[in-house]
C-alpha cells in the first residue's frame, strides 16, 4: 500500500480520464482558475511595482502591504468571502489573488529599482521621456528578476488553487477533498500529484518565457 | 554658442552646488569644466541639458534661453556622454548606437546604417555590431558611448568624466580619439573632468573651477599654465606646470645640427670629418637613415661600426610636429645629453643639445608674453 501504487492505480483506472470528473476536465479547471488568478495579481502587481520602483518611492509602504498580505491565511480569507459574497468564482479568486499579489509586487519593485543607474542617466541626459525608461531601458533589465516573482506567484497560486474544492467549485481540489471524504486515499494521493506535476510545469512554462523575452545582452551581463 | 548667464544651483537643504557662474562658451571647440569634487562642475555640465534645473540665472544656447523648448528636444539636440558609458545591456552596440535616430522617427535600417558608420568613426570593428557590452572592454564601451552621443548628428556633446574609469593607456586612446573626431567634425563640446592633465590636453578654454561652485578662471590651456589666476589654480596645475607649458610649444623652431651624424657605412674620411664638430658625440644611422645610437668619435672604425655597442639615443622626437616638451624629455632621456630629431618616415633629421633647448625654451616664453591676447581677444573672462 505505498503512495507509487495509488498513482499507479489512480491514472491507470480509465474511468479517471472521462467525463465531468475526468483528469482533463479537472486539470482545465484548475489552469483556468491559476491562470484567471495570476493574470489580476499581474495586473495589480505588475504597473504598482514598476512605476513604484522606477520613482523609487513607497518601498516602506510596499513591505508593509507585502507582508500584511501573506500573514493572511489563505484559507481563513476563503471562509470570510464566501460568507460574506456567497458560493461562487468571486470569493475564490480574492483569497487567490492576495496570495499573489506580494511577490509579484515586491519582486517588481525591487527588481525595477536595482537596474544600473547609469543607463538610466543615459537615457534621460539623451531626451528618452519617463515611461520610454521604464519600458524600454528598466524593464528589459529587470525582466529576469520580475519573471522570478511572477513564478513563484504563479507557483503559489497553483499548489492553493485546490481550495477552490472547498466551495463546491472544481479543478484538481475536487480529488483531495472528495477523496478525504470518501477515504478514497487513491484519489487524494492523484490529486496530490497532479498538482506537482502541474507545478513543475509551471516552473517550466516560466523558464520558456524567460528563454524567449529576456535578451541575450542580459543573461551574458548576469 | 551657450551661454551661462550667472547661474546658480541652490538645493533645498541650501547647499550652493554652483554659484552665480557665467561662463561664453565657445562654439566647435572643446570647453574643459576642471576642479576638484565638489566645485559643481558635473552639476554645471546637467544644467545645461537641464537634468538640473538652475535655482538662478539663465543659460542660453545660440541666444535663446534653453527653457523655451520641451525638455527631451533639447536632449535631443545634444549627445551626453558619461562616465561608465551607461550602455543598455539589452540591446546589440548597433541599436545602443541608433537609439536617439529611432528617437527621432528615423527608420530601423537608416538608423543602423548610420549606427554603423558611426561605429567606423569612434574606430571601433564592424564586426562588434551584433555584439552585447557586457562583451566589449571599458574603452571600446566608451567608444560606443561617443558614437551613440554622436548618432543624430547633434551640434553640442556634453560629456561628463567620460573617461576617469578606464585605465591610464586606454584612456590616452580615447582622448586621442576624440581630438580627431574633434578635429573632422568640428563640435561645440563641454567635457567635464577631475584631471588636469586630461583639461589642458584636450582644451580648447579650460574653466578652473573652485569648491562651493565659483569660477577660479576660465582660459585657453597655456595661459593657464603660464599665468594661474591664483594660488588656488597654482596649486590645482600641480609643480610641474613649467615642464607641462612646453607641450604648447612647438619644437620647430630648434636649430638641429646634422653634422654630428654618420651613416653605418661610412669611410674613414667621413668620420674623421664629422668628428671635428662641436658635438662631443657622433649618431650613427643605419643604411635606412633611422638613427641606431651614439658614439665617440675615436671609437668609431669605419666599416666595422658594431650596432650593439653604440649608446642608446633614447626616444626621438619628431621635428616641428612634436613639442619643446617632447624634445626636452627626449634630451634628458639621451645619456649623451643631445635629443635625436626625426623626420615623420622616422629618418634622423638633426641633432640638438639641452643648451640649444633651454635657449629655444627661453625664446618661446619671450615670445609668448608679446603675443599674449588682449583682454578683449580672450573668451570671456570671469564676471562675478
Amino acid at each position: 500500500m505505498n503512495v507509487i501504487n495509488f498513482i499507479n492505480a489512480f491514472f491507470s483506472d480509465s474511468a479517471h480520464w472521462h467525463g465531468y470528473d475526468g483528469i482533463p476536465t479537472r486539470v482545465g479547471e484548475h489552469v483556468q482558475y491559476s491562470l484567471e488568478a495570476l493574470a489580476l495579481a499581474a495586473l495589480i502587481g505588475l504597473p504598482i511595482g514598476l512605476v513604484t520602483g522606477h520613482y523609487g518611492r513607497g518601498g516602506n509602504v510596499l513591505s508593509l502591504v507585502a507582508t500584511a498580505g501573506r500573514a493572511l491565511p489563505t484559507f481563513g480569507l476563503l471562509v470570510v468571502t464566501t460568507i460574506v459574497l456567497g458560493f461562487g468564482m468571486l470569493p475564490v479568486m480574492i483569497p487567490l489573488v492576495v496570495l499573489a499579489v506580494p511577490p509579484i509586487l515586491v519582486t517588481t519593485y525591487e527588481a525595477v529599482r536595482s537596474v544600473d543607474p547609469s543607463p538610466v542617466d543615459a537615457a534621460r541626459g539623451m531626451g528618452m521621456g519617463e515611461s520610454g525608461i521604464l519600458l524600454r531601458v528598466e524593464l528589459p533589465v529587470a525582466l529576469p528578476l520580475i519573471f522570478g516573482g511572477l513564478r513563484s506567484a504563479a507557483i503559489q497560486i497553483v499548489s492553493t488553487a485546490t481550495i477552490a474544492a472547498y466551495v463546491s467549485l472544481g479543478g484538481l481540489g475536487r480529488y483531495i477533498v472528495d477523496g478525504l471524504y470518501q477515504h478514497d486515499y487513491e484519489k487524494v494521493v492523484g490529486g496530490a500529484t497532479l498538482v506537482a506535476g502541474m507545478a513543475l510545469a509551471t516552473l517550466a512554462v516560466f523558464w520558456a518565457a524567460a528563454k524567449v523575452t529576456v535578451s541575450p545582452g542580459v543573461r551574458g551581463s548576469n | 554658442m551657450i551661454r551661462i548667464d550667472s547661474v546658480t544651483k541652490r538645493y533645498p537643504d541650501g547647499t550652493v552646488a554652483v554659484d552665480r557662474l557665467s561662463l561664453d562658451i565657445p562654439d566647435r571647440s572643446i570647453t574643459v569644466l576642471v576642479g576638484p569634487s565638489g566645485c559643481g562642475k558635473t552639476t554645471t555640465l546637467r544644467m545645461i541639458n537641464r537634468m538640473v534645473e538652475p535655482s538662478e540665472g539663465t543659460i542660453l544656447i545660440d541666444g535663446v534661453d534653453s527653457r523655451q523648448q520641451p525638455v527631451n528636444t533639447l536632449r535631443r539636440s545634444m549627445g551626453y556622454v558619461i562616465q561608465n558609458a551607461g550602455l543598455f545591456q539589452h540591446r546589440t552596440i548597433v541599436d545602443n548606437i541608433a537609439t536617439v535616430p529611432r528617437m527621432l522617427g528615423w527608420s530601423k535600417d537608416k538608423a543602423r546604417a548610420r549606427a554603423r558608420e558611426l561605429m567606423e568613426r569612434v574606430g571601433l570593428d564592424a564586426s562588434f555590431a551584433k555584439r552585447y557590452p557586457y562583451q566589449l572592454s571599458g574603452g571600446q564601451q566608451q567608444r560606443v558611448g561617443v558614437a551613440r552621443a554622436l548618432a543624430a548628428d547633434p551640434p553640442v556633446l556634453l560629456m561628463d568624466e567620460p573617461f576617469s574609469a578606464v585605465d591610464p593607456v586606454v584612456r590616452k586612446g580615447l582622448q586621442d580619439e576624440l581630438l580627431r573626431i574633434q578635429a573632422e567634425l568640428g563640435k561645440t563640446i563641454v567635457f567635464v573632468t577631475h584631471d588636469i592633465d586630461e583639461a589642458v590636453k584636450l582644451g580648447t578654454m579650460v574653466a578652473v573651477l573652485r569648491t562651493g561652485g565659483r569660477l577660479a578662471q576660465f582660459a585657453p590651456p597655456a595661459e593657464l599654465l603660464s599665468d594661474p589666476a591664483d594660488a588656488f589654480v597654482e596649486d590645482f596645475l600641480g609643480a610641474d606646470r613649467g615642464i607641462r607649458r612646453l607641450s604648447f610649444f612647438s619644437s620647430a623652431g630648434l636649430d638641429l645640427l646634422t653634422t654630428p651624424i654618420v651613416a653605418i657605412d661610412s669611410t674613414a674620411e667621413q668620420i674623421a670629418a664629422r668628428g671635428a664638430t662641436d658635438a662631443p658625440y657622433l649618431l650613427v644611422t643605419g643604411l635606412d637613415g633611422r638613427p641606431l645610437g651614439w658614439s665617440e668619435p675615436g671609437a668609431l672604425t669605419a666599416g666595422r661600426i658594431d650596432a650593439d655597442r653604440l649608446l642608446p639615443y633614447g626616444r626621438p622626437f619628431v621635428a616641428g610636429r612634436d613639442s619643446l616638451r617632447a624634445a626636452l624629455d627626449c634630451a634628458v632621456l639621451s645619456p649623451t645629453g643631445w635629443a635625436v630629431a626625426v623626420d615623420t618616415e622616422g629618418r634622423a633629421a638633426g641633432v640638438v643639445s639641452q643648451t640649444a633647448i633651454g635657449e629655444a625654451i627661453r625664446g618661446a616664453h619671450a615670445a609668448g608674453r608679446e603675443e599674449r591676447p588682449t583682454p578683449e581677444e580672450t573668451p570671456q573672462k570671469v564676471i562675478r
